[in-house]
């Protein structure tokens, strides 16, 4: 998604990373972790993409894993075995394990192991903080998000609702729009007028949430984390 | 089905009387929720309620059995369901045996599921619902919209239209006021009552006891003042011992509404006994399967764990924008939308589990911790399987799935994405998707990982 839709989101998570001391590549094979065709139902297809990234992140031989994308960062480490058992390849269900114990979201990562100092950020700066749903509740990453971007120098907006669904859900932004973007408006309506900007770690739900907040003229930015701390 | 799922939920939306009434009532629900669970070891309780109920559901027949027997033993008559015909035959058997002319009832989903009103009114008998939100939806000819609140979905103003159809003088849009008219007129239906028709939320085996969690006091007269009280009860309500049952109430209250206790919580072992001077005359078990035994041994074994408590309905955002009618089902919400398909003929009402983002918010509240994510995950996965989706989406993945397992098509896919635009190419991006959003520009529109190995970042 990155890729396609934001090289300049991945960019910055590749400063983020060398400012805090490490090398960073992309493994040249990996594609897509496979989450939009498992979540609609289709495993085999899902399976299909996820063996080819899997192999790649295999045969890679970085300290570990970083994913700018709590939802992906999910699905290869909770639901990579469970793909890979219920499409019956056993072996390879033990492989996206193995792989799954490298894997970390990029938050995650930097909280664990940040090592530069916070670049300066303007003084009026807040930020609300949409917590993505996979992150938070597949792999309970509460408080990293929030933990590196105040350390950042940014100020955090009090947002309760920042911690429910957006409404992307992949194919259910699709399959019901209608809902998908009533959830997106609870969200936006809820944000405090003090906030000047929106942040999250997952860059579907933030698409999503730009795509709804520029449909009704609403003058928002909405950045990725890797952007707040590449500034 | 009247119309599709995506038709129903934007008729839903498109009501806004209607959203603000399931989302004051939900926040309501989850505010309670949250303070309710004042248990330092609520994590631990959770875990063991799901254990609990797992080694029930696991050893489901000889623990009916006993319950059967035990029952017996105090003098109940148990009768055995298979589907929902022979539970309303069986009911209607009991009410006609004994010339019943007015049934009562305490709030049952059970009853809904199988349709028993409408089987005792074809028969001649009339049905009063004695909870006031299901006598509130049943004066409106309405379905439940949630499974504790069956009528959350309307406010006082709807609740004072419906009640003002029956009554002499008008009635204000106050809940005292309404209330004092339901209560009057509720009362004389108890007293002329021929027979008690309630639910069951737990059967305690060991002793034969069905177990009844209420709030208005309707289900105490329903169970003591008619001469015959039925049970109908789904088969996996059920737990082996008392202590069993302290685990399941020290979380089925405090999730559903968040109370410590509900107000009541009325326990029957057996009819009246000599010497006794109130209680029916007859206590019948009705036990029912419909559906429920064919899930015994599958990947959804667990959601027989379900205890009915609705925290999972309050807490899902989808339920939150489109209630519970939407799903055109008696059971609603998250839970719903995974037990509907389950219970229903085989093939049918797959589409409810694409009603939900898997945001996994159910779970997180489920007091059992049945995976709901994953159970809906599953039933998609079989709609997949069985040819649910349209021929277009179907191919749509095959064709995704050759192209991105193969990293030289899925950077060229990427690249032909990105190419020659600021802007999203829109054939990109469905129509569905475009309506209500408009897609941002690109952040970029450069080769990120060119870029990355000839040192541009």
């Amino acid at each position: 998604m990155i890729e396609t839709l934001a090289p300049n989101v991945g960019a910055s998570v590749v400063r983020v990373l060398r400012n805090a001391g490490y090398d960073v590549h992309i493994p040249d094979d990996v594609t897509c972790c496979g989450q939009p065709a498992w979540n609609a139902g289709f495993a085999t297809e899902a399976a299909k993409v996820a063996r080819t990234s899997m192999e790649a992140l295999a045969a890679d031989d970085a300290e570990t894993i970083v994913v700018p994308a709590g939802s992906c960062a999910a699905m290869i480490r909770v639901y990579w075995p469970e793909l890979f058992r219920v499409t019956g390849d056993e072996d390879a269900s033990l492989t996206a394990t193995s792989v799954g114990e490298k894997v970390m979201e990029l938050t995650e990562f930097l909280a664990e192991h940040s090592g530069a100092g916070p670049a300066e950020s303007p003084d009026d700066a807040e930020v609300a903080y949409h917590h993505s749903c996979h992150m938070l509740r597949e792999l309970h990453i509460e408080s990293a998000p929030e933990a590196v971007i105040s350390e950042a120098g940014y100020a955090l907006s009090d947002w309760p609702m920042g911690r429910q669904c957006c409404g992307f859900g992949g194919t259910f932004s699709l399959k019901l729009p209608e809902v998908s973007v009533a959830m997106a408006d609870e969200k936006i309506d809820a944000i405090p007028e003090s906030a000047t900007c929106l942040a999250g770690s997952d860059l579907s739900c933030l698409i999503h949430l730009e795509a709804r907040l520029a449909h009704r003229g609403i003058d928002l930015p909405v950045v990725h984390t890797a952007e707040l701390l590449d500034q | 089905m009247t119309a599709n799922l995506r038709s129903r939920t934007a008729t839903a939306l498109g009501n806004p009387g209607l959203r603000k009434a399931i989302r004051d009532a939900t926040d309501r629900f989850t505010t309670h929720r949250e303070e309710g669970l004042d248990l330092a070891n609520f994590e631990e309780l959770r875990r063991a309620a799901r254990a609990t109920r797992a080694a029930i559901i696991a050893d489901l027949p000889r623990i009916l059995g006993t319950f059967a027997d035990a029952a017996e033993g105090v003098g109940a008559e148990v009768h055995w369901a298979g589907d929902a015909a022979e539970a309303r035959a069986i009911v209607t058997g009991i009410a006609t045996a004994h010339g019943v002319e007015l049934a009562v009832k305490a709030k049952s989903m059970l009853t809904e599921e199988i349709e028993l009103n409408e089987a005792l009114e074809t028969a001649g008998i009339e049905v009063v619902e004695t909870d006031l939100g299901e006598w509130i939806i049943q004066l409106a000819g309405q379905k439940p919209s949630h499974i504790i609140g069956p009528s959350l979905h309307l406010s006082k103003e709807d609740v004072a239209e419906i009640f003002n159809r029956r009554s002499d003088r008008p009635l204000p849009a106050d809940p005292e006021a309404l209330c004092a008219f339901a209560r009057a007129s509720l009362r004389e239906k108890f007293l002329a009552a021929d027979i008690g028709i309630t639910g069951c939320n737990f059967a305690v085996a060991e002793t034969g006891t069905v177990i009844l969690v209420t709030n208005e006091g309707n289900g105490r007269m329903v169970t003591s003042l008619p001469p015959v009280h039925v049970v109908v009860m789904g088969m996996e309500r059920i737990v082996e011992t008392w202590d069993q049952l302290d685990l399941m109430m020290n979380l089925l209250p405090r999730s559903a509404t968040g109370q410590k206790l509900s107000v009541y919580t009325t326990q029957v072992t057996g009819p009246r006994r000599s010497g006794e001077t109130d209680g029916p005359e007859e206590l019948h078990i009705v036990i029912v399967d419909n559906g429920r035994s064919n899930l015994l041994g599958t990947e959804f074994q667990e959601m027989l764990n379900c205890i009915r408590c609705g925290a999972c309905l309050n807490v899902c955002p989808v339920y939150r924008q489109i209630g519970g009618h939407a799903y055109e089902s008696v059971y609603s919400g998250p839970m719903g939308a995974v037990l509907t398909p389950l219970l229903a003929a085989t093939g049918t009402s797959l589409d409810l589990a694409g009603a939900s983002t898997l945001c996994g918010a159910c779970y997180d509240a489920c007091p059992v911790q049945i995976p709901l994510q994953d159970l809906l995950l599953s039933l998609r996965r079989i709609n997949a399987d069985t040819g649910g989706p349209a021929w277009s989406e179907r191919a749509g993945w095959k064709n995704w799935a050759r192209a991105w397992s193969r990293p030289g098509m899925y950077r060229k896919t990427v690249t032909a994405a990105r190419r020659g635009s600021g802007a999203l190419p829109a054939g990109l991006v469905p129509k569905g998707w475009r309506s209500g959003r408009t897609v941002p520009e690109a952040r970029g529109t450069y080769d990120l990982r060119k870029a990355l190995r000839d040192g541009k970042i």
